[in-house]
């Protein structure tokens, strides 16, 4: 069997490669690329702590649905915001989006 | 080792690798592309874990409807679909040190709990984990409120992109 330690280990892993991604990236879309990343590895860790606590109580596997329905708005309000963007200033690189900088 | 073991070890290897070519791969749509790899890897450790459901819904959303979106947003917004400099910031060591650092913390809280060698119990015979998690997404004593907010979320965030992405002349 499989102890737990390898999944939380793994998406501790996952999640911080995420996280270096969201830090480096120069591009906006890469960077919400990245968030998905540190999503699925919060899916991970909530679908594995239901598996190996009581199965029978589904607030691990129902967490992780709403993290799904979370993750899918702020990607559909993400990109629109990158194309919107896009099509004012015709760029999509994160550091050259200064506009609120005084 | 156990075939399951096996399985666990090839897909966390290739989810690992993906998600490195994820962050540094040069080409967007390349990116995506190995993001999917990735969500694929999560698919298959939901099916290891047995929530057969998340991981059909992982499948169909994310990797059917999220990964396609971010393929079509790249090629809406980047005429040579690549990054003609580096891809990374200039401060990339200041971020990777920052990330060390919280890998390091996740890792030591991890080391000192005690339950990690905690192995699964096997599911009672007959039972349905997909009808008792319906049952909990709709039973007003579990989880109902919460399935509301998100349908209303959802319903938001479909109002809010249209009208953000919309070309208003």
């Amino acid at each position: 069997m499989i102890p737990i330690s390898w999944y939380l280990f793994l998406s501790a892993a996952l999640f911080s490669v995420g996280l270096f991604g969201v830090l480096v990236r120069k591009n906006a879309i890469a960077i919400l690329l990245s968030v998905e990343l540190m999503l699925n590895a919060v899916n991970i860790n909530l679908v594995s702590f239901w598996r190996y606590g009581n199965t029978a109580d589904m607030a691990g596997q129902v967490f992780s649905i709403i993290v799904f329905a979370v993750a899918a708005a702020e990607v559909a309000v993400g990109l629109s915001l990158v194309y919107s963007v896009y099509r004012r200033r015709n760029t999509v690189i994160a550091d050259e989006l200064d506009m609120m900088k005084w | 080792m156990e075939p399951t073991q096996i399985i666990f070890l090839v897909t966390a290897i290739m989810m690992l690798s993906s998600a490195v070519m994820v962050v540094s791969s040069r080409h967007l749509v390349h990116a995506a592309l190995w993001l999917i790899v990735t969500l694929f890897g999560a698919a298959v450790l939901f099916a290891l874990l047995e929530a057969t459901f998340i991981a059909v819904i992982q499948v169909v959303v994310y990797i059917g409807a999220i990964a396609i979106m971010f393929i079509f947003a790249v090629m809406l917004t980047r005429r040579e679909l690549r990054d003609s400099a580096d891809p990374w910031n200039k401060g990339w060591p200041v971020a990777l040190a920052l990330t060390a650092v919280v890998a390091v913390t996740l890792g030591s809280f991890l080391l000192k709990w005690d339950g990690l060698l905690k192995t699964s119990q096997p599911m009672a015979e007959g039972y349905d984990s997909v009808a008792s998690l319906g049952t909990a997404l709709i039973s007003p004593d579990a989880f109902v409120l919460p399935f509301e907010v998100a349908s209303v979320l959802l319903l938001a965030a479909l109002l809010g992109s249209v009208y953000v992405a919309m070309n208003k002349k």
